[in-house]
């Protein structure tokens, strides 16, 4: 199933100008706050009605402002995940998860609430009342409930947003479960660099009100022009496959051909993992470094030397493992002669990926 | 009882627990419509309907007794075309009920509306976005979690019918055993010699049945409190 977006909507000063689409999997919604991230979700969730254009899931067309179509939300089939959850006060963790199915069950196959219990974990809740649950299980319990609607098409906007650290590490597994078990496109809202390269099938990067890019995380992540929360934020995705664990807690991964140390990860080997290099953990060397402790050391070739407003400048760069962001000073480029095209070796610290950069 | 009381006496205190009971069972679902269109809809006229809502509450009974005369009177083109119905309310008990539903009215309404106020919107819309429609919002979110505000309204309600007086002797007048509630029997107690005795037992069971309904409401709305809250 496949997402298609089309719509203008203009709210004070505010102009929404946003064209995009969003196939199976987990398309992430990326900007800084009030790019239109939210108004977009609304819109697509009949909250709110924009000006023109159309949205539809497939054949299944839930606005179209040329025929004057425009499905309340209770039609639109969605599973909407809230930032704060919403979850029923007055009702128990079951009834809670079953309230879309009551009016799910006109419209399609029952989803099965053994196996969405078991892949959240909420066993044990069930019988709970929303006022007894952490922030954490309120999230599963709301990303359960969504799916018990038998939505065809997921939305979240910044479900991760309200909870601390620790509870986003418990939540983000689920996402990446539920992106690799089902085939409805889901629409992820966020802000977090780490949530997208962990996440994202595809990204759509709003700022301002119009979508600026879209394409596959690894490409759009790696493309120095695309900085919406500023080049502190900047880091590129790879692709690495985990090839053994040794005895001194390192994974050893293979991203291209290269190899890649990390602290030890938990997946067996042979998965493949999205790993983002933040641009600020990157040293860049002319000459192979010896003496060096960073375990890590990618020839690289710089493709492309863009200043930043400051005295930083981002340097993008292929190597065999794929497209990295380097955040240096520009005296540094100027000082090593970093250009289009020069070869040079990338330095990334072991230590510097931590787990919330990791996904699979 | 009805040896303690007299049958007068007795006779009014039932007329007033049934009127009461009526009045109150007739405004509520009247009472959670109108709050719930003014705390949560836009509509011409809105301002208006919530003056209409409040007018018992502001006015002087008697005149709000006079008006219920004039509009329900079975003169009047109104009373005249529910009497062809076969629905008279002048100087019946039923005109007694419609009396203490309408002067308990505004304050039904006003505890409902501050408890609509106080649900969470967006839970209403999350319900929309799983597939139910307004109708099914309301029965299954709003009013699950208004409910407290919905038994404090019909019992203030309750009582403000028990305790009516002006508007109902100035529209249904004080006739024994028909129109005759516990006020109005106090009342025509008092104007009598020797009627002391009688009157003060009426105020007994009306601090009775007061008493009463405050301490069944404040149980009810502490459950029902901890049902919805969840804490």
């Amino acid at each position: 199933m496949t997402l298609s977006v089309r719509l203008q909507h203009r709210q004070g000063d505010f102009t929404l100008d946003a064209r995009f689409e969003a196939p199976p999997g987990i398309t992430v919604l990326f900007g800084r706050s009030g790019s239109g991230k939210t108004t977009l979700v609304n819109a697509l969730a009949g909250l709110i009605r924009p000006d023109a254009g159309r949205i539809a899931v497939d054949d299944r067309v839930l606005f179209d402002s040329d025929r004057g179509l425009c499905l309340p939300p209770h039609r639109r089939r969605l599973g909407y995940v809230f930032q704060e959850g919403r979850l029923f006060p007055h009702l128990s963790v079951r009834q809670n998860l079953l309230y879309g199915r009551w009016f799910a069950a006109r419209v399609g196959p029952r989803a099965d609430l053994a196996q969405v219990v078991e892949m959240l974990g909420i066993g044990a809740l069930l019988d709970r009342r929303p006022a007894a649950l952490s922030g954490g299980e309120k999230q599963r319990v709301a990303i359960g409930r969504a799916l018990l609607a038998a939505p065809g098409l997921i939305l979240a906007d910044e479900p991760l947003a309200a909870l601390d650290e620790a509870r986003k590490a418990e939540i983000l597994p689920y996402f990446e479960r539920l992106r690799d078990a089902t085939r409805v496109p889901i629409l992820y809202v966020s802000h977090s660099a780490a949530e997208v390269a962990r996440l994202a099938t595809t990204v759509v990067v709003l700022d301002g009100g119009r979508v600026i890019r879209q394409g596959p995380a690894t490409e759009v992540l790696g493309d120095p022009g695309v900085t919406p929360l500023g080049a502190r934020a900047a880091g590129a995705v790879l692709e690495a496959r985990v090839v053994r664990h040794h005895d001194d807690g390192l994974s050893e991964l293979s991203a291209g051909g290269l190899p890649l140390f990390l602290p030890r990860v938990p997946q067996t080997p042979g998965t493949v993992l999205r790993l983002r290099i933040a641009a600020h953990d990157v040293i860049l060397s002319r000459e192979r470094p010896v003496g060096l402790s960073a375990l890590n050391i990618l020839p690289a070739m710089v493709h492309e030397v863009r200043p930043g407003g400051g005295p930083g400048a981002i340097v993008s760069l292929d190597s065999a493992a794929g497209r990295l962001l380097a955040r240096v000073t520009q005296r540094s480029a100027q000082a090593l002669g970093l250009a289009p095209g020069v070869a040079c070796h990338a330095v990334i610290k072991t230590v510097a990926v931590a787990p919330e950069d990791i996904g699979h | 009882m009805t040896s303690w009381l007299g049958p007068d006496e007795w006779r009014a205190v039932a007329l007033s627990l049934k009127v009461s009971v009526w009045a109150t069972l007739i405004a509520l679902p009247l009472g959670i419509l109108c709050a719930h269109a003014l705390a949560r809809w836009t509509f011409p006229g809105k301002a208006l309907l919530n003056g209409l809502v409040h007018l018992p509450l502001i006015l002087p009974p008697v005149v709000t007794g006079y008006l219920l005369l004039l509009t329900f009177g079975t003169r009047a083109p109104l009373g005249g075309l529910l009497q062809d119905l076969g629905v008279v309310f002048a100087f019946r008990w039923t005109g007694a009920a419609l009396a203490a539903g309408v002067m308990g009215f505004p304050l039904m309404v006003r505890a409902i509306r501050l408890s609509i106020d106080a649900v969470d919107p967006r839970l209403e819309q999350a319900a929309a976005t799983l597939g139910a429609s307004r109708p099914w919002v309301f029965v299954t979110v709003t009013l699950p979690l208004i409910l407290p505000g919905v038994l404090a309204g019909a019992v203030l309600a309750f009582a403000k019918a028990m305790g009516e007086f002006g508007a109902t002797i100035t529209f249904v007048s004080n006739i024994p055993g028909q129109t005759q509630t516990l006020p109005s029997a106090i009342y025509a107690f008092l104007q009598v010699p020797g009627g002391e005795a009688s009157a003060l037992r009426l105020v007994v069971v009306s601090i009775g049945i007061a008493m009463g309904a405050l301490v069944l409401s404040e149980w009810l709305a502490r459950r029902v409190a901890k049902r919805v809250g969840g804490a």
